[in-house]
């Protein structure tokens, strides 16, 4: 009896079932944070007094993260061609660059609120605020458990063991750049 | 398709330009917003969100050479995203309909706004 995980073994779907139990994930959280969104959108457009609570949120902190997680999409998906390539060391590196972006947009983020909660702003304060706090949060969960998925599959990597892992976490992060990347002109740039 | 024509599809895109890019676009956006005229600034913030999510779901995560139904069950769960905002928005974006009116605990200032219905809800 093989002791390879079925998530390598079996393509019954015609992709490997690790990729396919990704996209499915992925499918869900379209759901969840699209729900999200929508309601956010649909709020926005019905009251002017979100526009005024916008206006405190800081567009630069925003942009800054928003070029750290494309730059750590670059460095998943440069991890992923060196899983490829069977480069598990490279894999490695490239996976901790990437886990480095996390820490850099968490920190950035913990700033960011630290600051707007000393000026009163707290998840109370208004929908607008509920709304900043909740989405932004759910997604900087999403960014905390990718980081620690990250450094178990970048662990296995460096032995160049479970390599299609790289690109399965890849794909999970690079969704997590996504989201933000909506995410950035509805809370920063819609004032 | 096969895993290994899988792989190979996807090594032969150049990274740091669609990285490049996707930088340039985030540009863009952040410009957008500094000339003041309300449509510039949705089609830089928004209409550019959707060109640099098209590339990272076409160039980093693949899709375009995963079986094709990954890219069916995506729009499946995005449409469903509409259906949901097409059902609840009138509800929270219309301040009074033919036969009611949204409490005034809700949205004061659509209470005064709104023309008087009877039998409207109080």
């Amino acid at each position: 009896m093989s002791a390879r995980p079925i998530a390598t073994t079996r393509s019954a779907a015609g992709l490997p079932t690790g990729r396919l139990a990704v996209w499915w994930l992925i499918v869900s959280e379209i759901v969840i944070f699209g729900g999200l969104l929508g309601s956010y959108i649909m709020h926005r457009l019905a009251h002017d007094a979100f526009s005024e609570q916008a206006a405190h949120t800081n567009m630069w902190i925003g942009a800054f993260n928003t070029l750290v997680l494309l730059t750590s999409s670059l460095s998943a998906v440069l991890a992923h061609k060196a899983a490829v390539a069977g480069d598990g060391k490279r894999a490695f590196k490239l996976l901790w660059a990437t886990i480095g972006g996390a820490c850099t947009f968490l920190i950035v983020k913990s700033f960011e609120w630290t600051n707007e909660i000393s000026h009163g702003f707290t998840i109370t304060s208004s929908t607008f605020w509920s709304f900043y706090y909740t989405a932004a949060g759910l997604h900087a969960l999403h960014v905390i458990a990718g980081a620690i998925i990250m450094m178990i599959v970048a662990a296995d990597a460096r032995k160049n063991l479970e390599l299609h892992r790289v690109e399965l976490i890849g794909i999970y992060w690079h969704f997590v750049d996504l989201v933000w990347i909506f995410l950035f002109p509805l809370l920063y740039i819609a004032k | 398709m096969t895993d290994s024509v899988h792989a190979t599809e996807h090594t032969h895109v150049n990274y740091v330009k669609i990285w490049a890019i996707l930088v340039v676009l985030l540009g863009v956006s952040v410009v957008g917003p500094m000339f003041g005229i309300k449509a510039v600034t949705l089609i830089t913030a928004f209409g550019i969100a959707v060109v640099k999510a098209y590339l990272v779901a076409k160039n980093f995560m693949h899709i375009n050479v995963e079986k094709p139904f990954v890219a069916y069950i995506v729009v499946t769960a995005l449409v469903f995203m509409l259906l949901f905002f097409a059902g609840t928005a009138p509800d929270v974006m219309k301040k009074f309909g033919t036969n009611w009116e949204k409490p005034s605990w809700i949205n004061p200032p659509a209470h005064a706004s709104a023309p008087s219905h009877e039998g409207a809800h109080p």
